[in-house]
């Protein structure tokens, strides 16, 4: 009697395998700082700062999330909400003329290096007084001027470009570095591997940052990638750190220890960053890949929540105040959704604008 | 005029632009300590050193994505491949983001960039050695294409390549390295791309060949002089934007044209040429417009095969035939 074989599977299968009744993490945080603020060299004014800035990502977003709903906009909407100590303890760490690039989660950074709300708003209804003048929609926001270098759609592509400014600033001996921001689904790329052998051979003073938030679309990290994502760039000799990103004081206090070193000897750095996204990957994610419960865990460390309890407990300031600051986003936010339904669409001549630096040339126009 | 070979006429164009302007840099693959793979860039690593002739691992997606974020960040990168076959990998960085990222950021930012290095068949290399590449890169709005076929087109194009702001691809061939023409000593010599070049004037047919292709063009034309045809040869050295006037121009003088295209036929650029040129001078043709391209399939090893395959001058005087109807 032939002896019946074992199925043939690939990936780790399932959600519930080894959950013992417990909930099944996609990404395990590790513990925050302890430090406070000041020990950190932040003024009370710089957190509550902070505060403000992540709470426009977020209120940014889910009033984004609405108008999408509503059908006032189409394209892509992927939410970054959850992630926002990961972009606000970084800007605040590094100067304000080091480069960032960044996937297409890029809502919240965009924000935070100096897209207004208006020009966030009106690029994610396609209008001309977008930040990229509707060209580029929700994936592509940029402030260059600001050294934000924009939001990229194909999974790993930005991440040679992310080490190319580097290169650039190594040459032009600017002092400046780079940080290149990449989801735990990028990882798999070939082009991350490329990279950092290529930054650690000619000292590109960049930082590459895995913001791992669980998972690549709807494939849970354990499920798309082996061993540990920080571990990675052991293979190429390159220096790493793993931290909470939760927590916004540790994100700010890691990233402004190790961006003063790359500042220093121009080596590059791998990072990963744990968060987590509450949204679905895009607007049409049904999440059937997590439990509720997984979500409802994150939830309770949300990183906005976590620093303005911080505030009150430390009295760095009032309830009052942040409910002043709150309003105040609010009401930013629904102006900026204001400014960008009355803002025109670009007008019909725009579709030719912005192809070319020197002279446009268009094949067989009439 | 001073006669240069095909590597000497690029070499020169390289180090005069890199001497005039500090933010210019080549990278690519045996580009500095070896110098060159074919020696195009020999001597450069001794006059610029170890910053700006740079070798690169063997990772063309990479060192295409690093040479992308540097001419986005201030510096005018040329990138060498080795064979624009092995660009293959770096296709993301050319078409998903050395041509888009200026469009869909709103002409926040430029990309300054030349990827260059042979291109098509170099000889018996096999199919994945041999592909022309410049049809299909052509597809793509954002970037010009350039495919020269003599020493002076590749200096003139070449310094206006690393002159343009925008992205810009030039093939050369592993073939024509050798070939020796007269360059121009002008100081500081630019050809504008976009601007085909009449190479041989004529009246009973018009023939397009740019790159390798101009070469058995021009071979087939001297052998249908003996007969008495005279072919006006019209090489577009660049591929887009392509020079449709001038090729339009001339099928009105000669009502018959041939394209010769190193591609595979579907879509490449004789499908385009040959669409225009029906559009634009259909009531001036007294023949429908021939091609001659690779047949659509891959490059075979084997001499006998592989010479079946690669168009020839043969080939060019058949359809020529075939146009004047002497067959």
């Amino acid at each position: 009697m032939a002896k019946k074989q074992k199925e043939a599977f690939f990936t780790p299968i399932g959600i519930d395998t080894g959950q013992n009744g417990e909930i099944e993490k996609s990404v395990k945080l590790p513990e925050a700082t302890k430090k406070t603020h000041k020990q950190l060299g932040l003024s009370d004014d710089d957190v509550v700062n902070m505060f403000e800035q992540m709470y426009l990502q977020r209120r940014f977003e889910e009033r984004a999330m609405q108008m999408y709903q509503k059908g006032k906009f189409g394209g892509f909407l992927h939410l970054y909400i959850g992630q926002e100590a990961v972009s606000t303890g970084t800007v605040f760490a590094i100067n304000d003329d080091d480069d960032i690039i960044t996937a297409y989660r890029d809502h919240g950074w965009g924000l935070v290096r100096g897209v207004t709300a208006k020009e966030g708003m009106a690029e994610l209804y396609g209008k001309a007084t977008g930040c990229s003048k509707g060209k580029g929609g929700s994936m592509h926001f940029a402030k260059v001027e600001n050294h934000f270098w924009g939001g990229y759609g194909i999974v790993g592509g930005h991440i040679p470009i992310g080490g190319g400014l580097a290169f650039a600033n190594k040459y032009q001996q600017n002092n400046r570095i780079a940080t290149c921001f990449l989801g735990d689904g990028a990882v798999d790329q070939g082009a991350l591997h490329e990279t950092l052998n290529m930054s650690q051979l000619w000292s590109l003073p960049c930082i590459y940052v895995v913001e791992n938030n669980g998972y690549s679309m709807g494939t849970s990290t354990r499920r798309h990638t082996v061993g540990e994502i920080h571990e990675r760039s052991k293979g190429y000799g390159m220096k790493s750190a793993l931290f909470n990103g939760m927590d916004v004081f540790t994100v700010y206090e890691n990233m402004k220890k190790i961006a003063e070193e790359v500042r220093k000897d121009s080596m590059p750095w791998f990072v990963e960053i744990r968060t987590y996204r509450y949204r679905g990957h895009s607007m049409s994610d049904p999440q059937k890949y997590r439990t509720k419960e997984e979500l409802e865990e994150y939830q309770k460390t949300d990183p906005i929540q976590r620093l303005k309890t911080y505030l009150i407990d430390k009295k760095v300031t009032d309830k009052k105040n942040l409910e002043e600051i709150e309003n105040r986003v609010e009401e930013q936010v629904l102006e900026a959704i204001d400014f960008a339904e009355e803002s025109p669409f670009p007008e019909d001549e725009a579709l030719f604008e912005d192809m070319y630096a020197d002279e446009p040339f268009f094949h067989d126009k009439k | 005029m001073a006669v240069l070979q095909f590597r000497e006429a690029i070499r020169e164009a390289i180090d005069e632009e890199m001497d005039r302007d500090e933010s210019v840099f080549i990278m690519g693959e045996e580009v500095a300590e070896y110098n060159g793979a074919y020696k195009v860039t020999e001597g450069l690593l001794d006059k610029y050193g170890f910053k700006r002739v740079i070798d690169t691992p063997i990772s063309e997606l990479g060192f295409a994505g690093i040479g992308v974020g540097a001419a986005m960040n201030g510096l005018r990168p040329i990138v060498e491949f080795m064979t624009f076959n092995f660009a293959v990998l770096a296709a993301d960085q050319i078409i998903n983001h050395a041509s888009k990222a200026r469009y869909m950021l709103g002409g926040q930012l430029d990309v300054p960039i030349v990827f260059r290095g042979p291109n098509a068949s170099a000889g018996q290399l096999g199919a994945t050695h041999s592909v022309a590449y410049d049809s299909m890169y052509a597809q793509f709005p954002g970037m010009s294409v350039i495919y020269p076929s003599e020493p002076d087109d590749a200096k003139g194009l070449l310094k206006s390549a690393i002159r343009n702001n925008d992205t810009v691809l030039f093939m050369e061939s592993e073939q024509m390295y050798g070939l020796k023409g007269e360059v121009s000593e002008e100081e500081d010599y630019i050809i504008p791309i976009g601007k085909a070049k009449i190479k041989r004037e004529g009246d009973d047919v018009t023939i397009v060949a740019s790159g390798k292709m101009y070469h058995i063009a021009k071979q087939a034309a001297e052998q249908l002089a003996k007969d008495g045809v005279e072919a006006e040869i019209i090489d577009p050295r660049t591929i887009k934007p392509f020079d449709i006037e001038t090729v339009i121009k001339s099928v009105k003088k000669t009502n018959r044209c041939i394209v010769v295209d190193e591609s595979h036929p579907f879509g490449g650029m004789a499908a385009e040429v040959g669409f225009l040129i029906q559009r634009d001078a259909f009531d001036y043709l007294d023949a429908p417009v021939r091609r001659v391209t690779l047949p659509d399939v891959s490059a075979p090893f084997s001499k006998p095969l592989f010479d079946l395959w690669m168009p020839n001058a043969k080939d060019i005087i058949q359809a020529v035939n075939a146009v004047t109807y002497r067959s």
